[in-house]
């Protein structure tokens, strides 16, 4: 994408900066979109209607709560330490915006296909977990504080099975670029990750039922890395009054919620990649099929989009379907099952793919 | 200027201003913030020099993981327990000496390093080449590390258990 502006524009500097808009709108239309998804979604479990007024079924709701934010007085408080606090929402912004730069929408854009892939989006999350301990610590406000060493204890120890899935899946296409495991599972739908890829023979018999474990650990560790219900400790409206967000108000709050709900697309993508084809079709391209090449591209963005949305629809579903975790119940369910399962998980596909 | 000299400039600069407020801010806290901004610039220099691996395994390790328990460390004690944490100059003479041969034997190891300036010339990725070495070359230090690790996480987990007798 970069080298294709830079011979258009004749500059790197054009093209770097160019080519990083495409995330960033994305990401702003889908927080306003998955905004008003989760109030409608909310509304619809518990027999209510949800926003009405604004717009059609209230679709322009979140446009309207966005106007009314920017307006806002952005208070800080007296007590504060004024540089970590108004640093933190753009820190923890930053390193979701940070892993965008790694998704493949379609074969033809992604923002940087470095080899690296998904192990920079793991490790840009620490920017995420230093940025809430920023918060919390900036706010001076012992709600917040609180909320903020839960956020990094829990995101640090689900960091666990998730990079031990990952390692597993790295291991199955042998590549840590998104991009290059979205081409392996080219095809129809039983191309796909959890029925096995690219693999042949007895091998990919074998590998589905282990293939379907690792989506489901690394599934329940991606909620807890978004700290979505039942792993929502980190705000627990409850008790904790709104977690590190507390004392927030105005843009920077409203930096926190993009980031959050960023990070929810980011978590479904990154299983879509893994088990779900990526930006592949499950049943053919309608470009292939009529010979027009551009259609191709936007095809597999509406597949990658479509399927990312459907697991965004599952962490909003899962929210009002069950209830918060305690803390000692966090922890067990990380360090004493996921991490054991992960790790056995690993040694079979290991095994499975040595033959 | 090419932009990768403005980068390598911003991110030089960005790796010794804030190693430097690291040790002279008075605020503990303050300096482990400053902290992610060098570990940051470092990966960042490792980037311009084709590490792709080493610079995530940086942010991984260091920002990811050190620096977050580092945190964890200093805002617990500090705030929560009430202890005085000994700030200021302690022994400078002798942290003076150690970073001037610090510094001595990083400049010569930089002298006489063949560096590789053509572009040509540097690997595109680095990741599968040293996977192969740490499993074929390097084994012996590889594993040796993981027992290091493990006695260490044994020893760590054995200190933080003993009150329960």
């Amino acid at each position: 994408m970069q080298n294709y502006i830079s011979e258009i524009t004749g500059s790197d500097i054009i093209a770097f900066v160019l080519g990083t808009v495409p995330p960033l709108a994305f990401m702003v239309v889908f927080t306003l979109f998955a905004v008003w998804l989760e109030r409608k979604v909310s509304a619809h479990m518990q027999d209510r209607l949800g926003p009405m007024r604004v717009g059609w079924h209230g679709s322009l709701q979140t446009l309207a709560d966005f106007l009314k934010l920017l307006q806002k007085e952005d208070i800080v408080a007296s007590a504060t330490d004024k540089a970590l606090f108004n640093i933190a929402p753009y820190l923890v912004f930053v390193g979701t915006f940070l892993a965008y730069a790694m998704l493949p929408f379609t074969s033809i854009y992604i923002g940087s296909n470095a080899d690296v892939g998904i192990f920079f989006v793991l490790a840009v999350s620490g920017f995420v977990v230093a940025g809430l301990l920023m918060a919390g610590w900036g706010s001076n406000n012992k709600y917040s504080l609180y909320g903020a060493m839960r956020s990094a204890a829990q995101i640090v120890s689900y960091e666990i099975p998730t990079a031990l899935i990952v390692l597993t899946m790295i291991m199955v296409y042998g590549s840590m670029s998104l991009n290059d495991i979205s081409v392996q599972q080219a095809g129809f739908i039983w191309d796909w990750g959890i029925f096995g890829g690219a693999l042949t023979g007895i091998a990919k018999f074998l590998i589905i039922p282990f293939m379907l474990i690792a989506f489901i650990i690394l599934f329940i560790s991606s909620l807890a890395e978004t700290n979505r219900t039942p792993f929502d400790l980190p705000e627990s409206e409850s008790e904790l009054v709104a977690g590190f967000s507390t004392e927030y108000s105005g843009v920077k709050f409203a930096m926190f919620f993009l980031a959050e709900f960023a990070n929810m697309f980011l978590v479904s993508s990154i299983l879509v990649v893994f088990f779900f084809g990526g930006y592949q079709s499950p049943i053919g391209y309608l470009g292939h099929l009529l010979g027009i090449d551009w259609l191709v591209p936007i095809e597999q963005t509406f597949w990658f989009i479509a399927k990312g949305l459907f697991f965004v629809f599952v962490q909003m579903w899962l929210r009002w379907t069950l209830p918060r975790v305690r803390v000692d119940q966090l922890m067990a369910i990380c360090w004493k099952y996921l991490i054991p399962y992960a790790f056995f998980n690993l040694l079979i596909v290991g095994l499975i793919l040595l033959i | 200027m090419s932009i990768y000299d403005f980068i390598f400039y911003l991110f030089a600069a960005i790796t010794i201003v804030s190693g430097l407020m690291v040790v002279s801010s008075g605020n503990i806290v303050r300096s482990a913030f400053y902290l992610l901004a060098t570990l940051f610039g470092i990966s960042g220099l490792y980037v311009l020099l084709g590490a792709d691996f080493v610079a995530v395994t940086q942010i991984m390790v260091y920002i990811g993981g050190i620096l977050i328990l580092l945190l964890f460390g200093v805002m617990l004690t500090s705030d929560i327990t009430h202890i005085e944490i000994k700030k200021g100059k302690v022994a400078v003479l002798p942290a003076v000496v150690g970073v001037g041969v610090l510094l001595g034997s990083i400049t010569s190891i930089m002298m006489k390093t063949n560096w590789k300036i053509e572009l040509s010339k540097i690997q595109q990725t680095t990741t599968y080449d040293l996977g192969k070495l740490l499993i074929t070359d390097y084994v012996l230090i590889f594993e040796l590390l993981g027992i290091l690790l493990l006695i260490a996480m044994i020893g760590a987990a054995s200190m933080a258990r003993r009150d329960d007798k």
